[in-house]
């Protein structure tokens, strides 16, 4: 059985042919690099998915007109798929004071999986 | 001030133009006024979306009150923009002539603008024509030149007339939707749906589309305003085709016809459409109509592209009869009518004051002059029309003169303030008062400063905000 | 009035902008930014969704990281950074050229400079410019503008969306909304193909089961207060089926319906503008026609990377800085949209050195086949996997591929995709 696939690793965006062999492994054709391989084998076995979203500021409201309301996080890797709208309602529940740093940890380690959530910049 | 627990001399039902110019024209008496609307700006129905044209005085015969009073008013703008600062430009008028049986119909314009007194009316040859407006069509035959012919922007005319009004002690209620019209004695008790009441000895129904209504509630004359919708595109101001002059095609019986009108804020307007509605709310536009916009326009200035529209919209005028209905009532007691005013109605409208205050007199209201009558308001500077120099002095003062919040039609922080804190406080009204969000992106880079500055100035909060009032909400949700 | 010299000023301090402005530091001439906002990174700051930086950084980042580390190259530079500062008019006639820059910390500042670097990005097309007929209700935003309400000010404007434009910011906003509570309905897209990167359809549609319109046409957006649904007409062999159309309820329109380079300034100072692309004409060194004046980064052509932003912004840095020393190219070939290319940019390469070229297709196509001639005479050959017009396309041409232009008196170089 033959599928194809979008790899999203990198903007390239190469077109995946995904064969699943008698063992059960993947062979993948398409992919311009390595990262091709990973995301096929990745995507049809383990699906997982980067997290960008946003956190409350303590105290922040819209009085001043460049006041910033709220603060970008991301996940530090991709998180596992279906465990995602858990994972957002866990940001939405922070409530960071200031100051914050780039790559600071918000969430450490979350649930285990060994992906943190950081701080995408930096607010004082 | 939203109280309307007042007894008043006059309440003025609508702020569109004529109302807005009445209670202006009767803030000049010791008298109490009230101005209501069922909206919640001024200006927000059918004179926020017209033409916005100075008439010539050529389109009417004079038999008709109409005519008379387009001509009155149109001699009483310069005055006007003296004492309230809005935009205004005696630009002229031509009208274009593409076949032989249109030159016909162009003598005929001609000797009834003559008859009318029109000054410097002019038939033009076609060297004339391209002489006058460089930008038309070279195949025209000829046409009409009416010097005296003007652009306004009817929004900011409204918006003047009521701060004047405002300041000579008139009382404005937005939000305010009669609902009943009770008279006891010699006294009118006006009811608005929300349970607000004022009292009047006299009632003026100004009340543009909905007059009709407004007349039943009051128990007096059934008449029924039909709606006629006019779509228009609006041009960025850096378009090749803005003409100096408002350019007409040869009128037909029904309406003026699509104008190439280059506003006195530096765009270019082209509609409107006539088109006879039932809907009273119907504002929508359609690919129809607007395909017809462009074609039309482009008959006679060919450099009109698509790919200068910036936004299109609809407005609607309250039809009734050939001519204006302005009279005191027949039925109910001290209402004045002033109903079927559609085009030339802002061009008549400093007239149409006049004439209302008028009837007003003989109907028994005394009117003696107010001695501290102050007919000027303050000029607001627009960061818009004045040189770096300027903006350096002024922004010493104010820094917020100095902060552009949008790009597009070059408006200041200081001026998007000053629009709230005089009342204007959803998104369009705003934008009418200040022209932040009508230029080329259409609000996309402005729209979230204006919205926080409203939330600042007014200490609304999010769920608040809206684009005209009532259910038109910006925002569903914040995190 | 405030009054300051510099060799440069850059207008703009989003990825372009600072870019350029770092290149004419390290090569030690004094520089200026302005950027209208409050801080500096343009539009990154609000796209908080990764896959930036691949390039430039060599990893992958959201749009305030990528910000924030370009901003961290300009700590220990000369550059002057004017931020909350709007350029309002610019003379480029003469050889010191002035701008009139409006910022509340100041007043008004008179800048002037040598060279003037135009880096202002671009806006978004709105209703208005594709003309969407039907009513005027609150809930139809421009998908930047919702971007911005929802991931810096916190406030979504609706709980029911059509996205109407299947460009980027779209896509990424119908993942956005939909992580804020938002229910998105459809995408609609008047082209039989989607104008956004493959990946963000992949992971802002299908991940949420959102549907995807393609060759539909919305033709009437409904509501009289807010927002009531869109009606949407199928194109069948370019016709419009409208006894096919249908309306799909919700409460918000998200317009994400193509950029505009943001050129009325440019214009104002006479630059000439290239019809393709809305962004100025330029030369080999990305110099304007008006002397002194150069364009760099969204300002010049729409690119779909912030990372191929940066690196054209930093030649032109360079570029700038070779001019105000005196150099000059000797020698420069035009360039010539061929066959299914839209546009080039820029408009000329330079004989003697290294150029680098951005250009778009008009065609989506797998297995292509990229041409460049010199004076009819194909010169290079560049085999394309997979090409498509939402994707640039970049090719290098050194001295040794225009060798043959030496000696013809006005060469031209054409690139042709089959």
């Amino acid at each position: 059985m033959s599928q194809e696939l979008v790899c999203i690793t990198c903007p390239m965006g190469c077109r995946l042919t995904v064969d699943t062999l008698t063992d059960g492994s993947l062979e993948v054709s398409g992919n311009r690099c390595a990262r091709g391989i990973k995301y096929a084998n990745e995507e049809l076995l383990a699906p997982k998915r980067m997290v960008s979203a946003t956190a409350r500021i303590a105290g922040a409201g819209h009085e001043a007109l460049d006041a910033i309301a709220r603060l970008p996080v991301r996940t530090t890797v991709a998180y596992p798929k279906e465990g995602v709208l858990e994972l957002l309602a866990a940001i939405y529940a922070l409530n960071v004071a200031l100051p914050v740093k780039r790559g600071d940890v918000l969430i450490k380690d979350y649930k285990g999986s060994g992906v943190d959530v950081i701080a995408a910049r930096t607010l004082s | 001030m939203k109280t309307g627990s007042g007894r008043y001399d006059v309440c003025i039902v609508g702020a569109g133009v004529c109302g807005a110019n009445i209670a202006r024209r009767l803030s000049a008496y010791d008298l109490d006024v009230v101005l209501v609307d069922k909206e919640s700006d001024v200006s927000f129905g059918v004179s926020k979306a017209n033409s916005g044209i100075v008439h010539g005085g050529f389109h009417h015969n004079k038999k008709h009150l109409k005519a008379r009073l387009e001509l009155q008013g149109a001699m009483m703008f310069d005055r006007l923009k003296q004492e309230l600062d809005f935009p205004f430009r005696r630009c002229g008028i031509v009208v274009a002539a593409m076949h032989e049986d249109e030159m016909r119909a162009i003598e005929q314009l001609y000797m009834q603008g003559v008859d009318n007194g029109v000054i410097g009316i002019e038939m033009c040859s076609r060297e004339r024509m391209l002489e006058l407006e460089p930008k038309i069509n070279p195949d025209t035959l000829g046409g009409l030149w009416v010097p005296g012919g003007g652009i306004v922007e009817p929004y900011r005319f409204v918006f003047s007339l009521v701060e004047s009004a405002k300041k000579n002690g008139v009382e404005i209620l937005t939000d305010f939707e009669l609902c009943a019209a009770l008279r006891a004695g010699d006294e009118w008790t006006l009811r608005a749906k929300d349970g607000r009441t004022v009292k009047a000895r006299y009632a003026v129904n100004a009340a543009g589309l909905f007059a009709d209504e407004v007349s039943a509630i009051f128990g007096a004359e059934e008449f029924t305003i039909k709606p006629r919708k006019g779509e228009y595109y609006l041009l960025d101001r850096m378009t090749k085709a803005r003409p100096d002059r408002v350019v007409f095609p040869v009128p037909t019986n029904i309406s003026k016809g699509m104008l190439v009108i280059p506003t006195v804020e530096g765009t270019v307007l082209i509609g409107p459409t006539a088109e006879a509605l039932d809907d009273k709310t119907d504002l929508a536009t359609t690919r129809e109509q607007l395909e017809k916009i462009l074609s039309s326009a482009r008959t006679m200035i060919p450099s009109i592209s698509e790919y200068d529209v910036i936004t299109s919209f609809a407005g609607l005028r309250p039809t009734l009869d050939e001519d204006f209905y302005i009279a005191m009532s027949q039925k109910a007691p001290d209402l004045v009518q002033v109903a079927g005013i559609q085009s030339p109605g802002l061009t008549a409208s400093p007239a149409i004051g006049e004439y209302v205050k008028d009837l007003l007199k003989k109907a028994g209201l005394r009117l003696r002059e107010k001695v501290d009558y102050d007919p000027f308001v303050g000029k607001r500077p627009h960061v818009k029309d004045l040189s770096p120099y300027e903006v350096d002095e002024l922004a010493a003062a104010d820094p917020a003169y100095a902060n552009m919040v949008c790009r597009c039609e070059k408006v200041s922080e200081a001026e998007i303030v000053a629009a709230v804190r005089a009342g204007h406080t959803t998104l369009d009204g705003v934008k009418y008062f200040t022209r932040a969000q009508m230029g080329r992106c259409q609000g996309g880079f402005c729209t979230y400063k204006i919205i926080k500055i409203i939330m600042r100035e007014t200490g609304l909060s999010w769920q608040d905000i809206s684009k005209n009032g009532g259910e038109s909400r910006m925002l569903k949700d914040a995190l | 009035m405030k009054e300051l010299n510099f060799d440069a000023v850059v207008i703009g301090g989003g990825a372009a902008g600072m870019a350029a402005a770092i290149e004419l530091d390290t090569a030690g001439f004094s520089c200026a930014i302005v950027e209208r906002e409050e801080g500096l990174g343009g539009i990154l700051g609000q796209c908080i969704h990764n896959g930036f930086g691949l390039i430039e950084f060599n990893e992958e980042l959201t749009g305030p990281e990528f910000a924030e580390r370009m901003e961290e190259r300009l700590t220990g530079s000369k550059i002057a950074s004017f931020t909350g500062t709007t350029v309002m008019e610019m003379d480029a006639r003469a050889e010191i050229k002035t701008l009139y820059c409006y910022t509340a910390k100041y007043g008004v500042l008179r800048l002037n400079a040598r060279a003037i670097v135009l880096a202002m990005g671009c806006r978004e097309r709105n209703r208005g410019n594709i003309r969407i007929p039907g009513d005027r209700p609150a809930g139809v935003y421009t998908a930047g503008l919702a971007q911005r309400l929802v991931n810096i000010e916190g406030l979504v404007p609706g709980k029911n969306a059509v996205i109407i434009g299947s460009g980027d910011i779209g896509l990424i906003m119908a993942r956005r909304m939909s992580w804020v509570g938002c229910k998105v309905h459809a995408v609609v897209e008047i082209l039989p193909y989607p104008s956004g990167l493959t990946r963000n359809i992949v992971q802002c549609l299908h991940d949420f089961g959102i549907p995807l319109y393609l060759s539909h046409l919305t033709t009437r957006i409904i509501g009289k207060d807010r927002v009531e649904g869109v009606e949407v007409t199928p194109i069948e062999n370019g016709a419009m089926m409208h006894e096919k159309a249908f309306v799909i309820p919700c409460d918000t329109v998200l317009l994400s319906v193509g950029l505009v380079p943001e050129n009325e300034l440019s214009k104002t100072a006479g630059v000439e503008l290239n019809p393709m692309t809305n962004g100025p004409v330029v030369d080999s060194m990305l110099m304007t026609n008006v002397p002194g004046v150069f364009a760099c980064g969204n300002v010049l052509h729409v690119h779909d990377l912030v990372d191929y932003v940066a690196e054209e912004a930093r030649r032109a840095g360079q570029n700038v800085a070779r001019w105000l020393k005196g150099d000059k190219p000797s020698r420069e070939a035009r360039l010539k949209a061929g066959s299914n290319v839209r546009y080039l940019a820029p408009s000329r390469v330079d004989l003697d050195r290294d150029n680098k070229l951005y250009l778009r297709t008009l065609i989506v196509k797998n297995g292509a086949m990229l041409e460049v001639k010199v004076n009819n005479r194909v010169v290079k050959t560049q085999k394309k996997s997979h090409i498509q017009p939402s994707e640039m396309i970049t090719v290098e041409l050194g001295p040794k591929d225009l060798e043959s232009a030496a000696g013809s008196p006005d060469p031209v170089v054409e690139v042709s995709i089959n």
